[in-house]
């Protein structure tokens, strides 16, 4: 497919680089140079060296047949004008990274007027990410599909966790489990098991189902941990405020710390039934006063990335059970994670996560069985793929254990009728369902692609 | 420095000499000449890029990786490719055997043979198939052909392509190498048709399609094209030689039908003006040697476009021209052929960018507050571009002096001296005077000469940097990062 990118930053860059290695053919425009040559030099795409909203860098870009236009740069204002353009010249979808809170109202009415096929709110989605992970807080990570009817959960597998030493079958048995698991994350390998597969120690597994069913696994095996039900927030920028919406609706309670009065005192007006404290978040001292020890989960979401890692990290020390970090440069996660930070969000990240997604869901609608979500599992080394079959194919109505998949694949589940099915060597997949197929092969994009060549 | 994936990819490289070999190997066999030469290295070298298989190597290269594999790969194809010429016994020395390879590659077609019609088939073939593959590059032809380093294949074809910067015709790399062949083979074909019909026998018009499209100069023929003397043969390739001394991005747009931006190119004028402006002088001056301005004009627009593009055939022995039509292709040579195309040389557009920065220069001397950008094309030029000229400059001109002083102590007058390093390090083949001028070659200098002349071929080649990284130890040294 044809992809132009409007603006070279982390976003941007990402994204570029993720979907040329997809095969893509992706244009890159950006006003500084060096932004491109950063990104022309570990991805094949093509630079741009110009401004956007000029009509003629645009067609030289080749926005007018351009499949995907995607535009991220830094001025919403920007974005939106030239997805108006290149929807205008004849692009096929543009997508909008649209971030200022006063355009969040009337985000449905600008969709639509502007013909944008998708506008992303950054701090939104990444308020959503760290929502999803206070109300669950045995996970690690969290993913959905089916519009939330069908979760893929990451759960750690700690010393004295009862799985240790059993295989997939006996799980399967034991617990009368109403849900999957579809992958392993052992050091820093992938794995897909099969039913014989054992669970180890430090493992991390990841199981999908219905969330009822995860629910129920987590208690039995007794790491269910109750919901947070006061969290401590230190910094109130645009993330806090979607965050804080979030949690009020679902009577958690928040308290937030921000140096900045004016900040405050807006938060305060906006949010009456939270507890808004101004002062120095990094102040050890305050945390202290606050109650950070008493918090069932921490949020450090300055502008300031190493502040945000060290106060989770004292949040740890001071036992709270989750701490959460904001990150804008994505690099030493792994490490962070390791050192026992919780989660760490990136709201880059998340976008370019979403846009991603986006495109490989397009970049196969040549009609059947469309991918209708992808979710990256296991640092992205295994993808979790929603599949609509709408059509009649090759796997369809066949039972499963008759069908042979190449290796690295897992039908890990089938919606039929608003009903989950965990499949068996007997079910069969039937037109009208929605599969969630989980493999760490990269770049698939149908079912097709699982089928061993025969 | 990416030690493993420098070796797997000059590993794969090699393997591929292997398999062209096979191209002179078959003609040989159809001429009845001994395929040996070249079966044998090619038997060698083909299972190389099999073993190895597939260890798990960090495919990402870098920059640095990029020159070195590129430096490597032209040292190491022709110090192989020379093999089946000492085999075969052409060629018996290897030092020779090394120019006439570096020679081919580089399209230089300058000769150490002093019987280049007593060579066989089979060897005629191979040197002239060099010239069509060093033409469009070694990583050009393989790139459009074989994934090498996926995400980062644009640094390979950075470093070999001639030219200040170098640009994508479209987004993917492989997609740009495709089509910048297709180009390249296609006016390679058109050129061969027009010479069969013109009643060249088949070998011959293969020879010189492929001397032409590389601008290499290897003829079958020591009076080079003279020795037809056709009329229609000189023209057409004069024609060609030109054509193939533009920018290849040109011919591009001109597909898709961008023609705007093709007249807008300032190189492609320059370089047409030269041209017009070099055949007109020469004709009046060479008028009283030739029977006539027809003559004298058909010969001299051969000779000016022969030398501009640095293909260096001939159709007269222009050793023996007046001094001005002499020293005019000398400058000539100096300045070489558009950027992007096959010639090589110092390239116009650097002449121009020089123009450029002279008068800027100059303004700023004169008027030191003046804010004033450098443009070309209607866009301004990055001061990346500016700096990178100045250093080129400085650099080829402390190679020629260089290579001069050391390719004096063969004790040769100094016309011939100077003329067959400029002529080495532009790829243009043969010099002025008796001795490297178009009725002679290289055979009458010392090894060391040779050795030297060779070297200045590849940096000439390779637009000296990757080459001149190879010669710095630290490079190498596992203690430099």
């Amino acid at each position: 497919m044809k992809i132009v990118i409007i603006g070279c930053g982390k976003v941007g860059s990402r994204i570029a680089t993720q979907v040329a290695t997809e095969g893509h053919d992706v244009v890159v425009i950006d006003r500084k140079r060096k932004a491109l040559d950063a990104v022309s030099a570990s991805s094949d795409v093509m630079c741009i060296e110009g401004n956007a909203v000029d009509y003629e860098v645009q067609k030289g870009a080749g926005v007018d047949g351009a499949d995907v236009v995607i535009a991220c740069t830094d001025s919403d204002e920007v974005n939106m004008l030239t997805c108006m353009l290149a929807k205008k010249k004849g692009a096929k979808h543009t997508i909008a990274r649209v971030r200022a809170p006063e355009y969040y109202g009337q985000i449905g009415i600008l969709q639509r007027e502007f013909e944008l096929s998708l506008a992303i709110n950054p701090e939104l989605s990444a308020a959503d990410t760290i929502s999803r992970v206070l109300l669950f807080p045995a996970a690690k990570s969290i993913s959905t599909f089916s519009h939330g009817h069908i979760e893929v959960v990451e759960l750690p597998v700690a010393k004295n966790n009862p799985l240790i030493g059993l295989c997939i079958k006996e799980i399967s048995n034991r617990y009368k489990l109403r849900a999957l698991i579809c992958a392993i994350s052992r050091g820093n390998e992938a794995i897909i098991p099969n039913g014989e597969t054992v669970i180890e120690e430090n493992d991390s597994i990841f199981v999908v189902g219905p969330h009822s069913g995860i629910q129920n696994l987590v208690c039995d095996i007794d790491v269910f941990e109750n919901s947070a039900a006061s969290v401590l927030v230190v910094g109130g920028g645009r993330v806090t405020y979607y965050l804080t919406e979030h949690l009020l609706a679902n009577n958690i309670g928040v308290k937030i710390i921000d140096n900045d009065e004016k900040r405050c005192s807006q938060l305060a007006e906006a949010f009456p039934k939270a507890t808004i404290v101004c002062g120095d978040g990094s102040d050890e001292e305050l945390l202290k006063e606050e109650g950070i020890a008493r918090a069932d989960a921490f949020l450090a979401m300055t502008g300031i990335d190493e502040v945000n890692t060290i106060l989770a990290l004292f949040a740890k020390e001071q036992g709270v059970p989750k701490a959460i970090s904001k990150v804008t440069t994505l690099s030493f996660t792994d490490t962070l994670k390791k050192l026992g930070v919780d989660a760490i969000v990136s709201p880059k990240d998340v976008t370019a996560n979403i846009i991603i997604r986006y495109v490989r869901a397009h970049a196969a609608s040549s009609g059947d069985n469309k991918l209708k979500a992808l979710s990256k599992l296991v640092g992205g080394r295994v993808e979790a793929l929603e599949f609509d079959i709408t059509q009649n194919s090759m796997y369809v109505n066949i039972p499963l254990k008759d069908l042979s998949l190449k290796s690295g694949f897992l039908i890990a589940s089938i919606v039929r009728k608003g009903r989950t099915i965990f499949p068996g060597g007997g079910d069969d997949i039937e037109v009208g369902d929605r599969v969630i197929i989980v493999t760490t092969q990269k770049g698939v994009t149908s079912p097709d692609d699982m089928l061993a060549e025969v | 420095m990416n030690r493993k994936m420098i070796i797997r990819t000059l590993r794969k490289l090699l393997m591929i000499l292997g398999i062209v070999l096979l191209a002179p190997a078959a003609v040989a066999l159809i001429y009845g000449e001994n395929v040996l030469p070249f079966l044998i290295p090619a038997l060698i070298l083909i299972p190389l890029g099999l073993i190895g298989g597939k260890e798990k190597t960090d495919q990402t290269i870098y920059s640095k990786d990029g020159i070195i594999i590129v430096g490597l790969c032209w040292l190491l194809w022709s110090a192989v490719g020379a093999l089946p010429f000492v085999i075969s016994g052409d060629i018996p020395s290897y030092i020779d055997a090394f120019f006439e390879t570096v020679s081919g590659f580089t399209t230089t077609g300058g000769s150490i043979c002093t019987d280049v019609e007593a060579l066989s088939h089979g060897a005629l073939f191979w040197r002239s198939f060099s010239h069509l593959i060093g033409g469009i590059g070694v990583l050009v032809f393989v790139l459009a052909v074989i994934p090498l380093a996926e995400d980062r294949s644009m640094f390979l074809m950075k470093a070999e392509m001639p030219g200040p910067s170098v640009d994508k015709l479209v987004p993917k790399t492989k997609k740009t190498a495709l089509i910048l062949c297709g180009i390249y083979l296609g006016l390679t074909l058109a050129l061969f048709i027009f010479l069969c019909v013109g009643g060249m026998p088949v070998f011959d018009s293969i020879i010189h399609a492929f001397g032409t499209a590389g601008t290499g100069g290897f003829s079958l023929k020591a009076a080079s094209i003279g020795a037809y003397g056709s009329s229609y043969f000189e023209i057409v390739i004069t024609v060609f030689m030109t054509l193939f001394g533009v920018n290849f991005t040109l011919y591009y747009l001109m597909i898709t039908k961008k023609i705007s931006r093709v007249l807008r190119n300032t190189e492609l004028w320059v370089y047409i003006g030269v041209f017009l402006a070099s055949s007109l002088i020469i004709t009046f001056n060479i008028i009283s040697l030739t029977s006539g301005f027809g003559e004298a004009l058909r010969d001299a627009a051969f000779q000016v476009s022969s030398v501009m593009t640095t293909t260096g055939y001939s159709s007269t022995d222009f050793a023996l021209w007046p001094n001005l039509s002499q020293n005019i292709l000398l400058i000539l040579m100096l300045m070489g052929a558009c950027a992007g195309s096959t010639g090589g040389g110092f390239k116009v557009v650097r002449v121009i960018l020089l123009g450029k920065i002279l008068r800027h220069d100059v303004n700023k001397t004169v008027h030191p507050r003046r804010v004033d950008a450098i443009r070309l094309d209607g866009a301004p030029v990055p001061e990346e571009t500016i700096q990178g000229v100045k250093s080129y400059t400085l650099v080829y001109f402390a190679i020629i002096v260089l290579g001069c002083l050391i390719v004096s102590f063969d004790g040769f007058d100094t016309s011939t001296t100077v003329s067959s390093v400029i002529s080495c390090f532009n790829n243009i083949g043969p010099g002025l005077g008796n001795i490297v001028g178009p009725m002679g070659g290289y055979a009458g200098f010392s090894w060391v000469s040779k050795l030297i002349l060779s070297m200045c071929m590849l940096m000439g080649r390779l637009e000296i940097f990757p080459i001149l990284m190879l010669l710095k130890p630290s490079l190498w040294s596992r203690k430099t990062l």
